[in-house]
């Protein structure tokens, strides 16, 4: 991917759609929706399947630590080329030191520690924004033509 | 007392007439399921249980001790009527018909004073309205029911342990591996290899459609457990996506045995098993050598 640090594109939102997980049965639907998405805009068998594991480790981290919470689901373009974003909002105690949370093999719950850092790698882009007491946002994009 | 509860204990016989004719006059009565007697009976039973609870005064809240009778009588006829066969409108319909017959008494009564029959009307509707959600409530708890005894069969029978060779069991699973599949996978194949003595396990997930941390953290204990038993495991069906996906997640994978296609697995198998399959010239026939 290209990044043109000079010249600040605009990202359109083509599509937008908002999702509930409130239990762990939500979790196979919404993988099959960012499934559906992502096929729709053509994007390639790997990059896909990169796409749903980051979603879906980070589907399981809001069921786990923050009782559930919504995903929007959109598709972006920008300089031409279109992706998905995932935005994952929860209302959850927070994470205290994110920076922590971002090691590889580190949990507090009884996990690998790989969700939050693996997803990060999967996909192009990660943005994480928590307050303490008030929840975690996650942000994710990956392109279509993404690596 | 208020004045719905005094009517219904006064009037209870010209409001169970009424409301019998209306259900009987109704096209959609359904004679072919339910008697004339059984459908009194039961009328009777919700306007005595009806009017006990509205004695309170309490004529808005049926989550109350007071209303429990008349919940438990209407969650039994909602049940006794879905075996029957009745659709949950018609069940609703029969509760909703009951606002009917109260309206037309109360009409009588204080077709002199329309304010009061006004509000008396509002909250009969209101309490009535509400209790036949309770129907339906009733009606679809009946079905998540079913549907999780479905779920819970589902998981039993696709967890199936097939014994592939002497020794060697396969199991395929199909679809998504969450902790309670993980822990039926688990038993069904430790129990497997006692039963059949078998040292080697393929463990087939060309079904499973991602593979995540948790996926892959369930995948490691069944590994471990089958390891403790004294028998090896194979990770087959790993497919090309899967692993570029699994080595950018940073799953450490690789102290256990893993191939892409359950034939190279069960071919690593036989190896392990000094066991050979070739082929051989047709008029000697098939051989096999161990």
């Amino acid at each position: 991917m290209i990044l043109k640090k000079t010249r600040r594109s605009l990202m359109i939102v083509m599509t937008k759609d908002t999702m509930q997980i409130v239990r762990e049965q939500d979790v196979v639907p919404f993988r099959n929706r960012v499934r559906e998405l992502s096929t729709k805009i053509g994007m390639s068998l790997v990059n896909q399947t990169k796409l749903i594991t980051a979603a879906s480790e980070l589907v399981r981290n809001m069921l786990k630590y923050a009782n559930g919470g919504k995903v929007m689901l959109e598709t972006v373009s920008k300089n031409a080329q279109s992706g998905i974003r995932l935005i994952f909002m929860d209302q959850g105690p927070g994470i205290t030191n994110v920076q922590q949370a971002m090691q590889d093999g580190f949990s507090t719950g009884k996990s690998l520690g790989l969700g939050l850092p693996g997803a990060k790698r999967l996909v192009n882009e990660f943005d994480i924004n928590s307050i303490p007491g008030e929840g975690t946002t996650v942000t994710i994009i990956h392109w279509k033509h993404g690596r | 007392m208020n004045k719905i509860a005094q009517l219904l204990q006064n009037n209870k016989k010209q409001i169970l007439e009424s409301w019998m004719q209306n259900q009987l006059a109704d096209a959609s009565l359904r004679d072919d399921l339910i008697s004339n007697e059984e459908l009194r009976r039961q009328s009777d039973e919700l306007i005595s249980g009806l009017a006990r609870a509205t004695s309170s005064g309490n004529m808005d809240n049926i989550y109350t001790p007071e209303y429990e009778p008349v919940v438990e009588i209407l969650s039994d006829i909602s049940i006794t009527r879905a075996r029957q066969g009745f659709s949950p409108r018609e069940t609703g319909m029969y509760v909703l018909s009951l606002k009917q017959a109260i309206s037309t008494v109360l009409e009588e009564k204080y077709s002199e004073q329309p304010e009061v029959l006004y509000k008396e009307l509002i909250t009969t509707h209101k309490l009535l309205d509400n209790l036949s959600m309770v129907t339906f409530d009733t009606f679809i708890k009946g079905r998540e029911e079913v549907i999780l005894r479905q779920t819970d069969e589902i998981n039993e029978i696709s967890t199936p342990v097939i014994r592939v060779w002497e020794g060697i069991l396969a199991l395929p699973i199909i679809g998504t591996l969450d902790s309670a599949r993980t822990q039926i996978v688990m038993e069904n194949l430790l129990e497997e290899i006692v039963n059949t003595g078998s040292s080697i396990a393929i463990l087939d997930i060309s079904g499973v459609p991602a593979v995540d941390s948790l996926v892959a953290q369930h995948l490691i204990k069944t590994v471990s457990a089958t390891r403790l038993m004294g028998a090896e495991c194979i990770i087959s069906g790993i497919r090309a996506e899967i692993a570029q996906t699994i080595v950018h997640l940073g799953i450490d994978l690789s102290n256990i045995k893993t191939k892409a296609s359950l034939a190279s697995a069960l071919q690593l198998a036989f190896s392990m098993r000094s066991v050979e399959v070739r082929k051989i010239n047709k008029n000697t026939g098939f051989s096999l050598t161990r």
